[in-house]
């Protein structure tokens, strides 16, 4: 059985990149910034292209973001993918996306629609819950294993102190985390391929923005870190005592 | 690097970057230190697609232009010379004399494998009495009926003995005209082929992770129709093999001055001194100022080069130029990124010892940087 897979991919910065912000700090500044696939997305997207290779599948990735995203969705291309969808908007809020999505989703008639457990840029989380919604479809988060049979889908998602077991029937929406596929990386054949593959542009639907950003701040930085010899515990808690104060 | 580079170039940057850093980054050590060619490695740099990148694909290939392959290159030399080496040889030397100067029938018959990263194949040119002397050459070909018999030897032969190489180009000597000329001819040498042997050369101090082989012919029997290019071309084919053969040690040059910068300007911003990171000392950050400017040059230069090979243009006089000053700078840089680590520069565990030693061998190989000035010096003075 062939079936339809859309995932769903965030394009966000290196996680290496130094986080700085502009305009009164309420937009973040890409200056310099590498871009990357969401690494969670990744995973989905390796995950889309093993069950396309052991079984047959056809798959789209989706990104809602401007021109600026194309290099990260040709490497999604590069990675496996069939076609991409680009829906031609600044991703404003988690609502904006799942209504974006869940509107391509409506068209393409997907038996699964995949996604990163969460993008690592804002870390909402949400989306996959919102397009599950929107759509009608059961959603699953953090799935980290997911086994396709048939019409079924075995799930193993990550819970506290636990993991769950779940089955369901297509369609689904899933956000992923590993190890639910093995990390891939782009061959040069797939680069090759990537160039002439479909990445159709799509005009956003219009949607109220709910979220507006007042102001970023960053974290402190973080405290010096001192370094205790295990031969000597005491010293440690002559520490906690007298500088830490919390003993 | 906007003006050469494009979407697929900065891709396959990252794809050879990532898979250098998780899967050559954690063994080149232990490769170097233990002197071991690894096939498993060399497999998986084929199963990437590196191995004929520029070779189109109904021979197998990738169908890549030139500077995807040195952008490739560099890449792994960035992170380890050996294994840079072992896909260099093998594309330029191995492959690319094939391809270029190769029948139909060769092409078919040897293309597809040497494209999947499972065989390799050598080019010897260079014999105990015939190095920067090409010419001094003494390994000769008779023809016999319909085959041609062999007999001499090639000593620095890249790939030559590897377990999984599957045969060698041989320049040699096919005849002597009355005058006294020789007609130098290359003729393509099965592994298996009763007569050839050859022999892992041990004690390198540098590319300790890659094949160097001596090879021996000796009544070694091949068909006719191994002749590769037109009989007493030999010189022409050798001299175009070089010329490509020249963008990839300096894509060598340059991938192993931007891993010993790297290194250099990690380690200089973590060492303290002085109650400071060593990084704000100017002299050491002008140190660093100059490695970054050679490497912008060196890459601009090689670079070009590639571009107009790719736009059929004459490229041998930058090639020579890229050759010479990618080499000389990864002298010049590994020099400098081991005086930034002062004495643990000096030590096994620290990654910018193997660059310092890695970069020697690229002033020397596929021509000497004495032997780049005379050439380039021949275009400037024409
Ligand atoms: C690790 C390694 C891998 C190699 N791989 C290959 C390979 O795959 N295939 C292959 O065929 N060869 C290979 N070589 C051989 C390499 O190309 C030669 O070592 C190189 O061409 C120099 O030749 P030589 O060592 O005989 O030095 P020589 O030619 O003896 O040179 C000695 C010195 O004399 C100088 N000199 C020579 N002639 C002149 C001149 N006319 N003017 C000024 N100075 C001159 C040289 O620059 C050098 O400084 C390899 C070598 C090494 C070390």
């Amino acid at each position: 059985m062939s079936i339809k897979i859309l995932v769903c991919i965030t394009h966000v910065p290196d996680t290496t990149s130094k986080i700085s912000f502009t305009d009164s700090d309420t937009k973040f500044d890409k200056n310099g910034v590498q871009y990357i696939i969401g690494p969670y997305d990744d995973y989905a997207l390796a995950r889309a292209v093993e069950i396309k290779e052991s079984g047959g599948a056809s798959i789209t990735v989706l990104n809602v973001g401007l021109a600026e995203t194309e290099p990260t969705i040709r490497k999604a291309l590069a990675i496996g993918a069939d076609e991409a969808i680009r829906v031609n908007a600044e991703p404003v809020d988690s609502f904006f996306v799942a209504t974006q999505i869940a509107e391509v989703a409506k068209e393409g008639n997907y038996d699964m629609i995949l996604m990163g457990r969460e993008s690592i840029d804002f870390n909402s989380g949400v989306v996959h819950g919102m397009v599950g919604e929107m759509l009608g479809l059961p959603s699953f988060s953090p799935v980290m294993k997911l086994e396709l049979n048939g019409e079924e889908v075995s799930m193993t998602r990550e819970i506290e102190g636990g993991k769950d077991h779940l089955k369901a029937k297509l369609p689904i929406v899933a956000g992923c985390q590993e190890p639910i596929a093995e990390w891939r990386i782009p061959n040069m054949r797939g680069i090759m391929t990537a160039r002439t593959k479909p990445l159709n542009v799509k005009e956003p639907v219009s949607v109220e923005q709910h979220v507006k950003t007042e102001k970023f701040e960053l974290p402190p930085p973080k405290g010096q870190c001192k370094l205790v010899d295990p031969e000597h515990p005491e010293e440690l808690i002559k520490l906690l005592q007298n500088e830490a104060k919390v003993l | 690097m906007d003006i050469y580079c494009h979407e697929h170039h900065n891709m396959i940057r990252e794809s050879v970057r990532e898979f250098a850093e998780k899967e050559i980054k954690p063994r080149a050590t232990e490769l170097d230190r233990k002197e071991e060619f690894s096939i498993e490695l060399t497999r998986r740099m084929g199963d990437l697609g590196l191995f004929g990148m520029i070779v189109p694909t109904k021979y197998g290939g990738q169908g890549f232009d030139i500077l995807s392959y040195i952008i490739a290159v560099e890449e792994l030399a960035r992170v380890d010379g050996s294994h840079a080496a072992t896909l260099a040889a093998h594309n330029s030397l191995g492959i690319g004399p094939i391809l270029k100067f190769g029948t139909r029938e060769q092409k078919e018959k040897y293309l597809p494998q040497l494209c999947t990263g499972d065989a390799l194949w050598a080019f010897g040119l260079t014999e105990t009495e015939a190095g920067s002397d090409s010419r001094g050459s003494k390994t000769t070909a008779k023809l016999e009926k319909s085959q041609w018999v062999i007999n001499g030897s090639k000593i620095f032969i890249t790939n030559g003995s590897s377990p999984i190489t599957a045969g060698v180009t041989v320049q040699l000597i096919s005849d002597v005209h009355k005058d006294g000329r020789k007609e130098i001819s290359t003729i393509l040498v099965e592994r298996d082929t009763p007569g050839f042997s050859s022999m892992t050369m041990h004690g390198k101090m540098m590319w300790r992770a890659s094949d160097t082989a001596q090879l021996f012919f000796d009544d070694c029997r091949v068909p006719r129709k191994n002749m590769l290019g037109k009989r007493g071309n030999g010189s022409k084919i050798m001299l175009s093999t070089l010329d490509s053969g020249r963008l990839s040690i300096a894509a060598m040059g340059l991938g192993c001055a931007q891993g010993a910068y790297e290194l250099a300007l990690n380690y200089s911003k973590e060492r303290k001194q002085f109650g400071r990171a060593i990084s704000k000392f100017q002299a050491i950050a002008f140190k660093l100022a100059d490695m970054a400017t050679k490497i912008e040059l060196a890459r601009n230069l090689l670079y070009k080069a590639c571009w107009l090979k790719q736009k059929r243009k004459p490229f041998g006089k930058e090639a020579a130029m890229a050759k010479l000053y990618c080499s000389e700078i990864a002298k010049e840089v590994a020099d400098e990124a081991v005086q930034i680590h002062g004495g643990y520069g000096l030590m096994q565990e620290y990654d910018v010892e193997r660059f310092y030693r890695d970069q020697r061998l690229l002033q020397i190989g596929e021509g000497t940087s004495e032997i780049q000035r005379l050439v380039i010096s021949r275009y400037i003075l024409k």
